[in-house]
């Protein structure tokens, strides 16, 4: 039970109070870049989740029984990118030859998950925070769902966005940031809230 | 004429081509390590130091790395000076270390320095590529120290740690949270426009056909942006 509620707190709280993406500042990119329209925001989103949680689970281990035991910790950076850069490609291939229909939908975003910090970070964030396997996992899933939900919301403001005349100035990407800025804001009021609903 | 190059290759990333600013490249730790100045330079020279040897390294090996295999290539020269950087930083800067934590590993994975690799260090001798590093390194550190500053005086009414008594009474630490480091950028990014009346940066030296951030970066965006003012 209590296993449960902790694992329940890192979700929630990975989700919505810790969000990678607008109170840590991991994958911006991606989310100032990609939120153009609903679909592409969900197909990012999704493809995310899906990359962070198959990465922690090759990684997570690795760090445990190789890196851990030989003292080869220093390799943590190199190896885990190549495991990202690795998994990510194999997952491409895949779902080309399986199952192409969902290629189409996600495939495009793939190879820019590579180099999208939010993967490295939440697999190096899991080791530094001393998560379980069970841990790491659950955390990446929260951290994946919530990149899925900023850029979900992120992409219903940026069509009102198109639609309002802005000052020259702060045409593209200044007003974007701007409107991340209130976002941002609204989600820290969930600061709290998780460790109190469960404490 | 050749030194005039090499001058102009140094100096484009500090102005005209200044990666946070105007390029708009490596958002992630712009945002995340610029609430303090002190973290913000040592954020910012961190990056310096592995985008002048990343850059050195790659233009050394352009013609040996295979084109098809380029990019994880530069993927581990570049992982390999961030871990080099962090055991410095770790050993000398302890306090530092800290502070930076985790964007310390990220470095390997912004965009400036992948960008560069790609733009520049594949297609350019050692030394133009070096200046070129450091010239991106050096507008880095600055657009990164231009911001904490701001955010640190007057957030947290101080300036690299020193407490500015005057300010004391009027902070708004809404600057030194996460909403208000997106809020400064996106006025900073409208200030620039402002002053350089619109993206004033060459196009022809950036192919983005190839490029690993192509389709989350703004040049395109850019160059509407500028046709749309020509009009």
């Amino acid at each position: 039970m209590e296993e449960l509620r902790l694992l329940i707190v890192i979700l929630l709280s990975a989700v919505f109070v810790d969000n990678y993406v607008l109170c840590r500042f991991l994958g911006i990119c991606p989310f100032l870049g990609v939120s153009k329209k609903l679909n592409q925001s969900v197909g990012m989103g999704v493809a995310v989740t899906l990359v962070m949680l198959i990465a922690t689970a090759v990684t997570w281990p690795i760090q445990c029984y190789v890196l851990d035991t030989l003292g080869l910790g220093y390799l943590q950076n190199i190896l885990f990118i190549l495991i990202i850069a690795t998994l990510v490609q194999m997952l491409e291939m895949l779902l080309k030859k399986l199952s192409p229909s969902l290629y189409k939908g996600l495939g495009v975003y793939l190879p820019l998950i590579t180099t999208n910090c939010a993967v490295l970070g939440v697999t190096i964030n899991n080791i530094i925070d001393g998560y379980s396997f069970v841990e790491s996992m659950v955390s990446s899933l929260g951290c994946g769902l919530g990149f899925l939900l900023a850029m979900v919301l992120f992409s219903g403001i940026r069509s009102r966005i198109n639609e309002a005349n802005i000052p020259t100035p702060f045409r593209g990407l200044a007003v974007t940031l701007i409107a991340a800025s209130f976002i941002s804001l609204a989600f820290m009021g969930f600061g709290g809230i998780i460790e109190n609903i469960f404490a | 004429m050749k030194n005039n190059n090499s001058l102009s290759v140094l100096t484009n990333g500090i102005l005209k081509e200044n990666p946070v600013l105007v390029l708009v490249l490596g958002t992630c730790p712009t945002l995340a390590t610029t609430t303090t100045v002190s973290g913000a330079i040592g954020m910012g020279l961190a990056a310096l130091v592995v985008l002048l040897c990343s850059n050195i390294f790659i233009s050394l090996l352009r013609k040996i790395i295979p084109e098809t295999m380029r990019i994880p290539c530069y993927i581990v020269i570049i992982a390999g000076f961030v871990t080099v950087v962090k055991m410095l930083v770790q050993a000398f800067f302890p306090g530092l270390y800290e502070v930076l934590g985790v964007y310390l590993d990220l470095i390997t994975v912004n965009c400036i320095i992948l960008g560069r690799a790609e733009m520049f260090a594949n297609k350019n001798t050692v030394v133009v590529s070096a200046l070129d590093g450091i010239g991106m390194g050096l507008g880095f550190t600055l657009a990164l120290g231009a911001m904490a500053t701001v955010r640190e005086v007057f957030g947290a009414a101080s300036f690299a740690g020193i407490a500015i008594p005057l300010l004391e009474e009027y902070k708004i630490e809404f600057l030194t949270k996460a909403p208000g480091g997106l809020l400064v950028y996106g006025l900073l990014i409208a200030l620039v426009y402002a002053l350089t009346k619109g993206c004033a940066p060459v196009k022809k030296s950036f192919s983005c056909s190839g490029c690993a951030n192509a389709s989350t970066c703004r040049m395109g965006e850019c160059a509407n942006r500028e046709k749309e003012g020509n009009n």
